[in-house]
């Protein structure tokens, strides 16, 4: 059994980033995600596994250090909130363009604008559809405790290489902020500068003699040959459907009634089944783990067995949308949600369930 | 005497650098950026540092660097080559890292990670082309653009109380405790040329010796920006750039130099 801990979910990203072998993190204080490098300074890795750490003098030098970083094949991780995520979409459009290994963690709070720093989830359009220009995704990852604030960065560090692509781990500010026990998995060693370009012969570590110049770039002014490559990065993503799509269900063996959810939200839904089971309320949850790829395969079957969904999301309804167009109108799809950092109960989950799908 | 008869190895004068590739130059007929690309290429050859050299292009005229130079390259994102370059040192240490910027890249939408960059004092080298204008875009207002100057975007000439003076940026960072050496030059005459690569060899020196950042820039031409010809653009450039923007060094061993 791994070292067990008493941690915030910030500060367990933060010890799982150093323990995933992680080369390098630059970040930017915002509320409510400081943390992460608040413990990553107080741990000084760079003295240890040689991890960097820096604080950076804004969101965007941080993500554009990530793309440096990146691009000679080492594993940058930066992490902020909904504003500061913002302002790293273009360094994260670019990354994706370049096709660079990135971990981001977006610790949501409510938006627009500088909105609040309580917890949402109002971020689940930029994360998934795209945030920065140009035809790309992101693996997203959404956890739903502290425990897999830590454990998601391993699959986030497999998937950053598996695809080249960046991965967010779409959390939000009560994840972020609450603790929880965590067991945390035995460190892994940094890969040695050798071991980064075996894994990563593309990197721009120096060109050998044996070997043409690496270039790292997201840019062809040649149309033709951009369209190709973008063809490229879709036939990835297409394989993160085939391959990756990762979610929980929770009592769905025999529920009538679907509850959606991610994250915080998930958590939330899951008492609210427990109270509509005592009342007889055959109902289940199907907690997505992964935004993008979305479970869409199994809500589609999902669609044959419930009579109605309820997609329940912090926020105006985004996800939403992606259940609808999973169930593609086979049974009746609502959202329900308080949005602007109010979080949901689970009682009004389940009014919300009977006003809106049982009815 | 057969014209074979003089090409000896011991009578060779001048070749190309071998770290050049064999593409075209993108670049207009008279623009400096070629002749500032020879020497950046000249001189890590001759350190023999070409396996642990990265570079880092921007976004403007020069955004194709990597097609025109044989090293490992990353090209960055408008302004933030100096971030880039951030993590590349601190995670490579014992490898030379150098950024090429033009001016609207690093004095106008990069002045943060600029400053941050020099402030910290990376040990990097940022190798700085200003021509007072947008040249890849056609020729719009710079942060460097003089006063009075046309632009497309200032058909009638920068009017500082409207749009602001020129930035004087190697001036500002040369007073940043993390820069080593600041200094100013030109490639328009053969004589520029040859203190031009003595300021990059000196950069490099610094980086080798971990001294801090290095801040080499060049007043160049935009002969197609300005309308000018050639000839017409480097005599305009003595006779204007020159006067607001003195060749020289300005920050030499960390000390800032005297004049």
């Amino acid at each position: 059994m791994g070292e067990l801990r008493l941690m915030k979910g910030n500060e367990a990203f933060a010890e799982a980033c150093i323990r995933a072998g992680v080369d390098a993190y630059f970040g930017y204080p915002i509320t409510p995600q400081s943390e992460v490098l608040e413990y990553l300074m107080s741990q000084k890795p760079y003295e240890t596994t040689g991890m960097v750490v820096l604080q950076a003098e804004s969101e965007v030098a941080a993500i554009n250090m990530c793309y440096g970083a990146g691009g000679a094949g080492f594993l940058p991780v930066t992490s902020s909130s909904s504003p500061g995520i913002s302002l790293k979409m273009e360094g994260v459009s670019y990354i994706a363009g370049a096709e660079l290994p990135l971990i981001i963690l977006n610790v949501v709070r409510g938006g627009p604008g500088l909105g609040d720093i309580q917890p949402a989830q109002s971020d689940y359009f930029q994360a998934t559809k795209g945030g920065g220009h140009g035809d790309y995704r992101l693996y997203v990852l959404a956890p739903s405790s502290v425990q897999e604030m830590a454990d998601f960065v391993l699959i986030a560090k497999e998937m950053a290489f598996k695809y080249r692509n960046p991965v967010m781990i779409l959390s939000d500010g009560i994840i972020g902020q609450m603790m929880e026990k965590v067991e945390l998995f035995d460190p892994i060693p940094r890969r040695t500068i050798q071991e980064v370009e075996k894994q990563a012969p593309w990197a721009t570590t120096g060109k050998k003699a044996n070997r043409e110049r690496n270039i790292i770039t997201s840019l062809d002014l040649d149309p033709l040959k951009q369209e190709q490559h973008v063809y490229h990065l879709r036939d990835k993503y297409s394989q993160m459907e085939r391959e990756d799509v990762r979610f929980e269900e929770i009592s769905t063996e025999d529920a009538e009634y679907l509850l959606v959810a991610y994250g915080s939200s998930a958590r939330i839904c899951q008492k609210a089944v427990d109270l509509a089971r005592e009342e007889g309320i055959k109902l289940g949850l199907l907690r997505a783990i992964t935004l993008f790829p979305f479970p869409s395969k199994r809500l589609a079957e999902l669609s044959n067995q419930v009579k109605g969904m309820l997609a329940v999301e912090m926020s105006l309804g985004q996800m939403v949308e992606d259940v609808k167009l999973a169930v593609n109108c086979r049974v009746p799809v609502e959202h329900y949600g308080r949005t602007g950092g109010v979080i949901h109960s689970p009682v009004e989950v389940l009014e919300a369930l009977k006003s809106k799908i049982i009815k | 005497m057969d014209f074979k008869d003089i090409i000896k190895p011991e009578n060779l004068v001048y070749r190309r650098s071998s770290l050049l590739t064999d593409k075209p130059f993108s670049y207009c007929p008279g623009c400096g950026h070629g002749t500032i690309h020879r020497l950046i290429m000249e001189v890590v050859e001759e350190l023999g540092i070409q396996e642990i050299t990265v570079g880092i292009a921007p976004v403007g005229c020069s955004v194709l660097a990597y097609e025109f130079m044989n090293i490992d390259m990353q090209q960055a994102a408008h302004g933030r080559a100096p971030a880039l370059a951030t993590a590349l040192k601190r995670l490579m240490p014992d490898k030379y890292i150098f950024t090429y910027q033009g001016d609207g890249d690093l004095a106008a939408i990069g002045t943060a990670e600029t400053i941050h960059a020099c402030n910290r004092g990376e040990n990097i080298i940022i190798f700085f082309v200003n021509n007072g204008i947008y040249g890849m875009t056609g020729g719009q207002m710079a942060p460097t653009t003089l006063p009075g100057m046309p632009a497309s975007t200032c058909p009638f000439g920068r009017d500082v109380n409207i749009m602001g003076n020129p930035l004087k940026i190697t001036e500002l960072v040369a007073q940043l405790p993390g820069v080593h050496f600041a200094t100013r030059q030109s490639v328009h005459t053969p004589r520029n040329v040859r203190r031009a690569k003595k300021a990059i060899q000196m950069a490099f020196e610094v980086q080798k010796n971990k001294k801090g950042t290095s801040f080499v820039e060049f007043v160049s031409n935009c002969n197609s920006g300005w309308k000018l010809s050639p000839v017409a653009a480097n005599e305009w450039m003595e006779q204007h750039m020159f006067p607001f923007y003195p060749l020289g060094d300005i920050k030499v061993d960390g000390n800032l130099v005297t004049k």
